[in-house]
């Protein structure tokens, strides 16, 4: 680059136009790693979390087995106990594995619910417009009208807090945003040939809604449901955090932290950063992934 | 006009329909509410009192048009677990805190975002920039209680900067009140950089291409007057939208806050009552809070046409 360039005090107009992105323009060797490590981190997680009962694990629920255990161990001082102990004696590792698998399912499960109501009622809606356009409009423009974490407090105060009613009350909270998602995808995709070929040739509304639109919208929506899936964790940590969502003894990550609470976090920093660190690496990794999907996905657009 | 009376109509309805939802939370419940309410081993005049109370013994449609009446007339009925005050008093008690608690929160994120945004967007892709977008990238995969926890372990509990909980309104003492409020608000504002940088700087980037920042830059403008003067207007629409749209992410980063802090908002009024399940005082907060969030969010489309030329001849 010649010397001036670097100089300049602004982004100056150059004589050929820079497409503007957010895009980095070269591959960068330091940022594959980290890719990586995402990747490798997640995949160690999962794979926890579904083998956890075959694992040699410590006791992660029942204080009346821990009886004889250290309390408030800090990580890698007792043996059997990799990452030290709570109050009630029980492992923080196991604890943490079976957060794991109350987080990763409640968010997978919401997730995959909500696209496919989302894209169902969306696409519909998109292609359909009309009366049953201006019902789904209503309704999701009433579920954005209470904030998400009010939303969800206000049903666990009435649903007993279960992994399937937060799945439910999570897919209720993100169906909206993909509603919308899906159906501004479908009015783009109205517009293509593919669809008018569809008609011309005479198939049913329902037809080319299954058939031609959700595959594409679907493919379109996929990209964001790892982004989805982050939210949707921190979500349910929060109402774990609060008290208002898996409550214990059940470990999750969210009311894992909460152990700290109430002045015991001064004197045991570890009951409150061994899990948040999960969760902030848990949600780095699904977040990362999302953005490097989104990249991927635009490119793709882009050639077509 | 008629687009505008569409707008109203279409509030109304929405509102309606989260009054109906609220309400029905009720009957969400499994089982007998009262019984869900009390716990099983109560007297029985108790859960017979409590089905009066809440009208369980009325048609579901009777109930309804009650609750919203006395809703709409600004009565939200009473606690239903001691000490059994008035929800009004209640909410009202909670509203301002809450209020406070998240403009603060956005004022502070703004007074964050903006800033990085412009450095940011002074040399795309340099060093600078992208510093910046790791850490917003980074911040975002904090929720905002562990946010809360790492700031009250450091600036409380290490540098004995500000103090924990406890909280003196506004009225009272303006500048205690500020200083009291300040570690939970940036705690809350700290959620919302992330999401306000990255647009800003997006929309600035491509604002800084155009022929009038060469036009101001050629007069010999020095870089800071540019981008304050010239290039923050035209860039800061989609900022607009993303500040409507983090409304809602604010009311719930208070609630966490709330609790972290224990402070006494409407964020801990509704979790303190879910966790023992006290219907109507989850009911009256939500209504409450929705009833709040649409008209803001109604406010946000206005002011869209207030600061953008073009949708205001779109629209009339």
């Amino acid at each position: 680059m010649p010397q001036h360039e670097t100089r300049r005090p602004l982004a100056a107009p150059k004589t050929t136009p820079i497409p503007v992105s957010f895009e980095k323009p070269r591959k960068n060797f330091h940022v594959d790693l980290l890719l990586w490590f995402c990747i490798l981190w997640l995949g160690a997680i999962v794979l926890a979390a579904i083998f956890a009962p075959l694992l040699p694990l410590a006791e992660a629920q029942d204080a009346s087995k821990t009886l004889m255990e250290p309390t408030n161990q800090p990580p890698f001082t007792v043996p059997g106990h990799p990452l030290g102990t709570n109050g009630l004696g029980l492992d923080i590792f196991a604890r943490l594995i079976y957060g794991a698998r109350i987080s990763l399912t409640v968010g997978v499960a919401a997730v995959a619910i909500g696209m496919a109501v989302g894209a169902m009622l969306g696409t519909s809606a998109g292609y359909l417009r009309g009366a049953w356009e201006a019902v789904i409009g209503v309704l999701t423009n009433t579920l954005l009208a209470v904030p998400a974490l009010i939303l969800l407090i206000a049903l666990s105060t009435v649903l007993r807090p279960s992994v399937v009613s937060l799945t439910f009350s999570l897919a209720l909270v993100a169906s909206p945003g993909l509603i919308r998602l899906a159906r501004a995808n479908t009015l783009a995709f109205t517009q293509r040939e593919f669809i008018t070929v569809a008609r011309a040739l005479g198939a049913k509304p329902g037809r080319v809604i299954l058939r031609e639109l959700l595959p594409n919208v679907l493919l379109s929506m996929m990209s964001l449901s790892f982004v989805y899936i982050s939210v949707l964790i921190v979500a349910e940590a929060s109402l774990g955090f609060l008290g208002v969502g898996i409550r214990q003894p059940t470990p999750s990550w969210g009311n894992m932290i909460a152990e700290g609470l109430g002045g015991k976090m001064e004197q045991y920093p570890h009951l409150v950063f061994i899990p948040a660190t999960v969760l902030f690496l848990t949600v780095f990794s699904f977040n990362l992934l999302g953005e490097r999907m989104r990249k991927r996905w635009d490119k793709r657009e882009v050639s077509l | 006009m008629k687009l505008m009376i569409n707008k109203v109509v279409q509030l109304v309805v929405v509102l309606l329909l989260v009054s109906i939802g609220t309400f029905a939370l009720t009957s969400l419940m499994p089982g007998d509410p009262a019984t869900a309410i009390l716990g099983p081993d109560q007297p029985a005049e108790a859960y017979i009192e409590l089905r009066e109370e809440l009208g369980l013994n009325d048609p579901v449609l009777a109930r309804y048009f009650g609750w919203l009446g006395h809703a709409l007339q600004g009565d939200l009925g009473n606690s239903l677990v001691t000490p059994f005050r008035s929800v009004n008093e209640l909410v009202g008690g909670a509203f301002p805190v809450s209020f406070q608690l998240a403009a603060m929160g956005l004022i502070i994120s703004l007074a964050i975002s903006i800033p990085l945004a412009m450095v940011s967007a002074r040399r795309p892709d340099g060093a600078i920039d992208r510093a910046i977008s790791a850490l917003t990238f980074g911040i975002l995969a904090v929720p905002s209680f562990v946010a809360g926890l790492i700031l009250i372990a450091l600036v409380v509990n290490q540098l004995n900067i500000f103090p924990r909980t406890q909280w003196i309104p506004f009225t009272e003492n303006p500048l205690d009140n500020l200083y009291h409020a300040a570690l939970p608000a940036i705690t809350i504002a700290l959620a919302e950089v992330p999401t306000f940088t990255r647009v800003l700087r997006g929309d600035l980037v491509s604002t800084l291409q155009e022929d009038f920042i060469l036009s101001a830059r050629a007069k010999g403008m020095p870089a800071w007057r540019i981008m304050i003067f010239d290039a923050f207007r035209p860039s800061s629409y989609s900022l607009i939208t993303v500040v409507g749209l983090a409304l809602a992410s604010l009311i719930g980063s208070t609630v966490i806050v709330e609790t972290l802090f224990s402070l006494s908002g409407m964020g801990s009024l509704i979790v303190n009552a879910s966790y023992v399940g006290n219907v109507t005082v989850v009911q009256g907060a939500v209504l409450v809070i929705a009833v709040c969030y649409v008209l803001i969010n109604a406010v946000v489309d206005l002011l869209y046409a207030v600061i953008d030329p073009r949708i205001r001849r779109a629209t009339t």
